[in-house]
């Protein structure tokens, strides 16, 4: 499988607080990529390092190299917004906006300009929903508010708006961290399936999740990537000992 | 480095406790073949007698670290070492349960033997239980240390107890065929050495499991299998 993102000895900072110590790793197309570690050891900060959501932290410098797809995300002339649509992004907390199903999806596609017709924009609404496995409970209700929506459906529906403009890699911070089990479920279901046309990294706390839907599992403690490597061999026999306790539950 | 324990004392506890039914188990297995041989050398029925009865206790703490295991595999989901430790528990507490029923057949081959005349004094028999405990403690050693070097140890002289049943079993060949009226006792014989036999088979497989225990590499078969990705 072939390399997305090439990430090579990345630090970060937080004004002089540093988040993340020569980080390098090779994030594999169309798979799923988990990283795991303990609150405040850097995973989600190297996760938006990834699109670059951390300059919208003020005080906050990266050093190293970030490539997608070869080219170098930090470098100069880099056209962010773009990045941003090539490199969705999911939140813990669903945040719907207060507009309708098909407007929330169709927000992005409008905003690129991506739909010529309106015909094309609903063929496009409908697909993503598709894939957001969305569609099926959505379909008779459009036109009615996205927060009538429940919390499972919700953040479905986010990942649908997330697809909805095409992009390549979708980065996911604690997607299921707030949803039931059988909404964790289809959302695991969920990430399982779009690995076919998306690179996918997902951040989360809970271990057996990261076990069920990734394929390579990254983990970090005070802002190291202590081990990377394929999700089987990190849940039954992994290199490091610091993994080991803490996959295991032997921590702090 | 020893290891840490959970932040769940609960779950530690429970591993313990497996650990310790393991432990419990393996004892008691390795003391009903020793008494299985020492009657048969010492000619004690009581001895023997004794052995058969003590199995039912096996066979009650094998259900009772199967039902330990499922519960920590429901309850807890262990991942890497620890799910190495259960896979490890599930396997060998049917290699330790089967020594117990060798020490069984031993004792009833022995109890038959005892109320016979004795065919020959028995020398190499003796050596061979010798060997086949050596190795079964070792092996148990091995689980309990976590001493993947000690297993693999095992695993080679495995081998000295397969050479000694060979020879104990050209010796009572020559017994037979000198008299048949010792073919029944010769075979009764060549029975207890094939038993001590599978004594030895069952440490190596326990001492390939110590192995994975620790390492996380499956051995058995003599070769390193690849199964792919």
């Amino acid at each position: 499988m072939s390399v997305k993102i090439n990430v090579s000895k990345v630090n970060f900072y937080y004004g002089t607080n540093k988040a993340l110590h020569d980080v390098s790793v090779q994030i594999r197309q169309k798979a799923v990529t988990a990283l795991i570690g303990p609150s405040g050891c850097g995973k989600s900060t190297f996760l938006r390092s990834l699109n670059r959501m951390n300059d919208l932290i003020p005080g906050t410098r990266l050093e190293g190299k970030v490539e997608l797809d070869g080219q170098n995300i930090y470098s100069d002339g880099m056209d962010v917004i773009h990045l941003r649509r090539r490199v969705g992004m999911i939140f813990q907390r669903s945040n719907p906006f207060p507009m309708s199903i098909y407007d929330n999806v169709a927000y992005g596609v409008r905003v690129n300009g991506l739909a010529r017709k309106r015909l094309q924009l609903e063929g496009i609404v409908e697909k993503t929903l598709r894939d957001a496995a969305l569609w099926d409970e959505v379909k008779d209700r459009l036109h009615r508010s996205a927060m009538s929506l429940s919390g499972g459906q919700q953040q479905r529906l986010c990942i649908a708006r997330a697809l909805a403009v095409e992009p390549e890699v979708l980065l996911m911070d604690e997607p299921a961290s707030a949803l039931d089990p059988i909404s964790t479920a289809k959302i695991e279901e969920l990430i399982y399936n779009l690995k076919q046309d998306y690179t996918i990294v997902v951040v989360t706390h809970n271990m057996q999740q990261a076990a069920r839907v990734s394929d390579d599992t990254g983990f970090f403690l005070t802002g190291r990537l202590v081990e990377f490597s394929e999700t089987k061999k990190i849940f039954t026999a992994p290199a490091n000992r610091e993994t080991e306790d803490y996959i295991t539950g032997r921590f702090g | 480095m020893p290891d840490r324990e959970h932040t769940s004392k609960h779950y530690e506890l429970q591993l313990r406790e497996l650990k310790n039914k393991l432990l419990l188990m393996s004892h008691k297995a390795e003391q009903m073949i020793s008494d299985a041989i020492r009657a048969l050398v010492e000619r004690k029925l009581s001895v023997a007698e004794d052995v058969i009865i003590r199995d039912d206790e096996l066979d009650k703490l094998e259900i009772e670290v199967d039902d330990l295991c499922y519960a920590i595999l429901a309850l807890e989901q262990p991942v890497a070492r620890d799910l190495r430790f259960i896979a490890t528990a599930m396997k060998i507490v049917k290699d330790i349960e089967r020594i117990g029923d060798i020490a069984v057949n031993i004792a009833e081959r022995s109890r038959e033997l005892i109320q016979e005349p004795e065919l020959k004094r028995l020398v190499d028999l003796p050596i061979m239980a010798e060997a086949a405990q050596k190795i079964l403690k070792e092996s148990l050693d091995a689980f309990v240390n976590s001493d993947a070097d000690l297993a693999e140890k095992v695993i080679t002289n495995d081998n000295v107890v397969d050479d000694l049943y060979e020879q104990i079993f050209r010796e009572l060949l020559t017994y037979m065929l000198e008299d048949p009226r010792s073919i029944s006792r010769a075979i009764k014989l060549i029975f207890i050495a094939k038993h001590l036999e599978r004594v030895g088979d069952h440490s190596a497989n326990i001492a390939e499991m110590v192995v994975f225990l620790v390492k996380g590499q499956d051995i058995r078969h003599g070769t390193r299998i690849d199964r792919g990705r």
